[in-house]
């Protein structure tokens, strides 16, 4: 459904297959750390490596841009797709060595990715528990113009509009680097705030409650204000908790903006001119999607997404059912283009 | 939302025609020593020594995030005789039941009910004493109001026998929850109050509030009240997810769930999400029969206050409609700072029929009034 469209794909996951994989991007010292303590896969537990969300049965094994090209890339005719990998590099609780790691991810996406089919294009996953190391990280890689965006999780440590978390968004800015806010938990904190569910399904819907919080963080805590050329991509967040959620918010910010004065114009305002979303996956049936599209109040929202190699959807139904044809050159290319300027550019390696 | 000063006369909003019934009304205690008559010597001595200890750090004021209003409060609340807003029965139906022709009014008594305590033991004590309280400070001298059953829930088995000591008696109209319990609500330890309250015939109510402990965010502490008051409606997310998908709908039946002063316009995403995840990992789930949504639409109740304000009314009339138009019950908050008006909650654009069951039609059912 996808030929001949030329679209473009903004959360693909390259897998990483194991710890042996990133050594050779390692220093001395953190390979060496790697093997005398055993460290053999940090691979998160946001995606269970066996679970049927994880990986759909026909794209199993895709740890290979050969599989990417053949799965999704050669197929779909796919114009350019952007890497947002999650291996749980941004996870360990040691910064040095999430520091190490969060390198060694991003240097194995550049040479094992990026160098191999120039559709593609990458984010800075960032080491986010230490500011100055995730600066130093876009520092280090923005001059590579194939990076288009800074990557994070959704939920962090402390909330994502916390002071201390500016100088990152600074230097996005600088660059001009979306921030993307992928779905997944670095695991501070239980996936609720009421405590660890038992279900994997419980853990997996939490990402819209994790969703909710980090937005309204980045607003009340003045992040879209100070940084209004900052654009904020949400990843894999399903999309239909946005205006509800916006809807109570607003509402509260009526009665209590004197503790927050610098939000000084209504947050769905703030959120239409700075925040897209990718679409997949996008929770509502196909009956109501219009509805929610008037809803969003804007065309400009909305990314398309493959999410591969998560399983959405069956079969080539990556675009939701009910979106209407006329959204379709927006959210397959036109919106992509409008969000991130270094699509924008002529590719230079 | 905050209402300075009464806007017209008495009058009962006009659709009411079943009779005006507010879920969530929240009476507080004249002074702290009110409880003792139903404490026992330890408990009074523990109450005046260490007080509440909730799971925030914080001894007094309004913690950990400071209100928008005093007491989180309407200003003009205040009783003229004195005492703090809904502590005086004679101004409360002066200013609410009185004022808006109110038929039934549910109390929610709030903090200090102890609920959430760090100690089950003084917990179950106050909830003991707060459920007595409610029946002799404000139901039996006012008919028209009704009393939760107040459980120290985190003590399942405590809860349990509070519910059954208070099984049969007619002043009582529900159980009350707070949003936030120190796990998942779902889980197996809160399943003797769902036994117990389904036996009882008692809807479960989860109001809004309380402190399970846990960072107020899955990322961590907010820093903000703003954000507090939307997280009240995210925790509640995870609460409705939890009572579904860890079986609690599929295992009880008959159990109805109530959540108040938690919004609704999320309701329909939060089905939808269920729904569209379940169909790839319904092999985890066997437990559950139906599709997620089919419990939610089934089992839970929702109140009105505060409403989600989307920039089109029409769009509100969407998701009620989703949710169910039998399935929403009016609340005013009284005596809260976004109290709503029952005048002017419920936009026009909602039929009169409708209107009437949600000021009273839909709560005359639930509760059996």
């Amino acid at each position: 459904m996808l030929r001949g469209l030329r679209a473009i794909d903004v959360d693909v996951h390259p897998v990483v297959p194991g710890m042996a994989a990133l050594t050779p991007y390692m220093d001395e010292f953190w390979r060496d750390q790697v093997v005398e303590r055993g460290i053999n896969t940090i691979a998160s537990q946001n995606y269970p490596p066996n679970a049927p969300k994880t990986a759909r049965a026909d794209w199993k094994q895709a740890s290979r841009v050969g599989d990417l090209q053949a799965q999704l890339l050669d197929p779909w005719e796919i114009a350019t797709a952007i890497l947002t990998p999650l291996y749980g590099t941004q996870m360990v609780m040691n910064a040095d060595m999430a520091r190490a790691f969060t390198r060694a991810l991003n240097d194995w996406t550049r040479a094992e990715w990026l160098d191999c089919d120039e559709r593609l294009r990458a984010s800075i996953v960032l080491p986010m528990h230490d500011p100055d190391h995730a600066v130093e990280e876009i520092e280090r890689l923005a001059p590579d113009r194939r990076f288009v965006q800074a990557q994070v999780l959704v939920m962090g440590e402390t909330p994502a509009g916390k002071r201390q978390h500016w100088p990152v968004y600074a230097a996005c800015v600088k660059h001009g680097l979306p921030l993307a806010i992928h779905a997944g938990s670095c695991f501070r904190h239980p996936v609720t705030s009421v405590g660890w569910p038992s279900w994997y399904l419980e853990e997996y819907s939490a990402q819209a409650q994790g969703f909710q919080s980090t937005l309204g963080s980045l607003i009340t805590e003045g992040v879209l204000s100070k940084f209004p050329e900052l654009k904020i991509v949400l990843l894999e967040s399903g999309v239909t908790w946005l205006m509800p959620f916006l809807y109570r918010l607003q509402k509260t910010w009526k009665g209590t903006r004197f503790e927050i004065p610098w939000v000084d114009r209504p947050p769905v305002e703030m959120v239409r001119d700075q925040v897209r979303l990718s679409c997949q996956p996008f929770d509502a049936p196909p009956e109501v999607v219009p509805r929610v599209l008037e809803m969003l109040g804007s065309e400009d929202l909305l990314m398309w997404a493959s999410d591969w190699p998560h399983w959405q959807y069956d079969g080539d139904q990556a675009i939701p059912p009910g979106m209407p044809a006329s959204l379709l050159p927006k959210l397959l290319r036109g919106n992509a283009l409008a969000t991130y300027a270094r699509l924008r550019e002529g590719v230079t390696a | 939302m905050n209402v300075i000063q009464p806007i017209r006369g008495r009058s009962k909003p006009p659709a009411a025609t079943l009779g005006l019934v507010d879920v969530d009304i929240h009476p507080r205690m004249k002074k702290p020593t009110d409880l003792n008559p139903w404490l026992s010597q330890r408990w009074q001595e523990h109450l005046a020594t260490y007080g509440i200890r909730a799971r925030h750090g914080f001894v007094g004021g309004q913690p950990p995030f400071p209100k928008a209003q005093p007491l989180a409060c309407r200003r003009d609340a205040w009783p003229p005789g004195g005492g703090s807003p809904a502590s005086d029965l004679d101004f409360l139906r002066f200013q609410l039941l009185d004022q808006y022709g109110t038929d039934i009014g549910v109390l929610n008594p709030l903090q200090p009910s102890g609920q959430g305590d760090n100690n089950n033991e003084f917990s179950a004590a106050m909830a003991h004493a707060v459920n007595e309280w409610q029946l002799a400070e404000w139901t039996r001298k006012e008919p028209r109001l009704r009393a939760s059953v107040v459980v120290p829930y985190d003590d399942g088995p405590a809860s349990a026998r509070e519910i059954e000591k208070r099984a049969g008696d007619s002043n009582f109209c529900q159980v009350l929850m707070m949003s936030r319990t120190a796990e998942p609500a779902g889980k197996s330890r809160y399943w003797p109050i769902y036994e117990a309250a389904e036996a009882a015939g008692l809807p479960v109510a989860f109001h809004a509030f309380g402190y399970s402990g846990w960072a107020m965010t899955n990322g961590g502490w907010p820093s903000f009240y703003t954000e507090e008051v939307s997280e009240h409606a995210i925790s509640a997310q995870n609460q409705v997810v939890s009572l579904v998908v860890e079986g609690v709908l599929e295992r009880f039946p008959k159990l109805n769930v109530v959540m108040i002063e938690c919004g609704f316009a999320w309701v329909p995403n939060v089905a939808w999400r269920l729904d569209q995840h379940w169909q790839q990992l319904r092999g985890e789930v066997p437990h559950l029969k139906l599709k997620p949504s089919e419990y939610i639409k089934r089992n839970i109740w929702f109140s009105t206050q505060p409403m989600e304000d989307p920039e089109r009314p029409e769009h509100i009339l969407d998701i009620m409609e989703w949710i169910g138009w039998d399935k929403i019950l009016f609340a005013s908050d009284y005596p809260h700072w976004d109290f709503d008006d029952p005048l002017l909650a419920l936009s026009g654009a909602i039929s009169a029929e409708k209107r009437r069951d949600i000021y009273g039609g839909n709560a005359i059912k639930l509760y059996g009034l």
